[in-house]
């Protein structure tokens, strides 16, 4: 046995195109679909676990704070195995009445108490990431610290973790497959079973290893996501349609005064600050009327400008 | 584009109030930053305090309105006491404008005057609106009302943090530095819009290093060294005639 047949046994194991294409059917059929039934749920449930426990983290009072460090460091300190299977066998009898047997609600319970762990503290880290002066201002204005942690401080903070919560979505579905401990009938199995199955059954690894394609498949997009987010984050762009909607409307009370008037500031903002501005800068440049009033209105970019603006509808887009 | 930065339309002042400090102490943990303020700032006047940086003056203001709770001594506004009640309700009758704007980056320059206006006094989207636009007109900001604060420039920030307090017609309005963080060729056409508003009649407490200013608009002239009050006059006063070395020293440097 020399060192090319062992690489072709290696081959066949890993590669081997029969095994996959029978295994393929169920992994389209309902392998990847309970997959992302099983994260996209423990996710939900855990967003909102994980808020809950976040604002505790973050309260005023002690009582709060402790509970949310109690639960979060027994959930996180826990082999999600272990926790899967205490979860899932030992409340089944109170669940399955309900159920009729499926593992699935506490597959995702498991799921979601372990991922809240995680994303509460990931929440706790934007909200104490926002700026102090954000919490003086509200409160200075009057609002009550309830009312200004509610409007200003925790929406500010979420946006801040985007990224590292798309980050977590993505171990969830990775942790999704530990479902299979609790027992899956044919049609409840996810990708990760459906593989291991289908390995059996061939004696050849290689629907192990489309299963692994399949989880490629649904997690590099995401990590791809996370580097969008993140980038037009820092670049300050607007995460929402609504904030697209500043560049163009402009409902001043007529002709009257406008930003250029003090002229420090008219020429900061035309200068780069404004993503609008600056995105219709070259624009202005070619156009026709390139006068200094328009940078602050990108409604009157002529028409055969459009490559310019690509980055407004970019984030009209998301 | 022109080039001039006159001021903007004088802002309305409502109803201003006499602020009036007695005594006041603050300690933080076991070292005291203020050694008993005295301070009377009668209604319609605007006050500013100059100092060296660790004086206590930005303390004075946080005081005032309690985002530091005093350790001991009086704050009358009106002359009764804020002291002891709700800080919500105090905080309701006093403007804050802060030396690095704070303004909330996640709503729009509309929203962050509607949302406080409507949280603090329970009216309609409508009605906040209404305020919130007359507001930023007086600032000479009401076509940047549907943008992100991130596309102002600094000036134009604080011209709205400014439209942002004024909004919640507060009796008596504090400057905690409000120029300190722009840029030099902006901090004219806040400082207009400053003037403006003690020309129009508010009760104004200014913390400031810009001494043209404190010369200019200030009624009184209060210099803080080391958690006291040091001197305290018009403005002529202190600036012509300081009688302290303290003063004198500090002039020097600054001057």
């Amino acid at each position: 046995m020399n060192v090319s047949d062992a690489l072709a046994n290696i081959g066949r194991s890993f590669l081997d195109g029969q095994a996959m294409l029978r295994t393929l059917p169920d992994m389209l059929a309902y392998g990847v679909w309970n997959t992302l039934l099983l994260a996209v749920c423990a996710t939900a449930v855990g967003v909102v676990l994980g808020l809950v426990l976040a604002v505790m983290g973050t309260s005023r009072h002690r009582l709060p704070r402790v509970l949310s460090r109690v639960y979060t460091d027994v959930f996180r300190g826990l082999p999600a195995i272990l926790t899967i299977l205490l979860i899932g066998t030992g409340l089944a009898p109170l669940f399955n009445l309900f159920s009729r047997g499926n593992p699935y609600p506490l597959g995702i319970l498991a799921l979601s108490l372990i991922a809240s762990a995680y994303i509460g503290e990931i929440f706790r880290a934007g909200i104490l990431a926002v700026d102090r002066g954000q919490l003086e201002a509200s409160r200075a204005l009057g609002m009550t610290h309830r009312d200004s942690m509610r409007l200003v401080v925790i929406p500010q903070g979420i946006r801040q973790v985007l990224p590292s919560l798309v980050n977590q979505f993505i171990a969830i579905v990775k942790d999704s497959s530990l479902v299979y401990f609790l027992g899956l009938i044919t049609s409840q199995r996810e990708l990760f079973r459906i593989g291991q199955d289908a390995a059996i059954t061939n004696g050849n690894l290689s629907p192990l290893v489309l299963a692994g394609l399949f989880y490629l498949v649904i997690t590099v997009p995401l990590t791809h996501l996370v580097n969008v987010i993140d980038r037009r984050m820092r670049e300050g762009r607007p995460l929402t349609r609504r904030g697209a909607r500043s560049g163009s409307v402009g409902p001043g009370p007529g002709p009257g005064p406008d930003g250029g008037r003090v002229s420090g500031d008219g020429g900061g903002s035309a200068g780069g600050a404004s993503p609008v501005a600056a995105s219709a800068d070259p624009v202005l440049a070619a156009g026709p009327a390139s006068s200094a009033r328009a940078s602050s209105s990108p409604v009157a970019v002529p028409a055969g400008a459009a490559p310019a603006r690509s980055t407004l509808s970019e984030g009209a887009a998301l | 584009m022109t080039l001039v930065s006159d001021p903007p339309v004088v802002p309305v002042v409502p109803a201003a109030g006499s602020l009036a400090i007695r005594g006041l102490t603050k300690d933080f943990g076991p070292v005291r930053v203020l050694h008993g303020i005295d301070l009377e700032v009668p209604a319609g006047t605007t006050t500013c305090i100059i100092g060296p940086s660790g004086s206590g003056k930005s303390t004075v203001l946080r005081c005032v309105n309690r985002l530091e709770e005093p350790s001991g001594g009086e704050v009358l506004l009106d002359g009764t006491d804020v002291l002891h009640g709700s800080d919500d309700a105090l905080r309701r009758r006093v403007g804050m404008v802060f030396q690095h704007f704070n303004l909330f980056p996640h709503r729009t320059v509309l929203d962050n005057i509607v949302l406080p206006l409507r949280r603090v006094r329970s009216i309609s989207r409508a009605e906040a609106e209404a305020v919130a636009r007359e507001r930023l007109d007086e600032v000479g900001l009401a076509e940047k009302a549907d943008v992100r604060p991130a596309s102002l420039s600094g000036g134009q920030k604080q011209r709205v943090a400014i439209a942002r307090a004024l909004a919640m017609g507060p009796e008596v309005m504090l400057f905690d530095e409000a120029t300190s963080a722009l840029d030099p060729e902006l901090v004219k056409g806040v400082l207009a819009l400053m003037k403006g508003l003690a020309a129009a009649g508010m009760t104004m407490v200014v913390v400031t290093h810009e001494m043209g200013f404190a010369r200019e608009a200030a009624d009184q002239v209060v210099f803080m060294d080391r958690g006291v009050v040091v001197e305290a006059g018009p403005p002529a006063q202190l600036f012509d005639a300081p009688r302290t070395d303290r003063l004198k020293t500090f002039l020097a440097q600054v001057l």
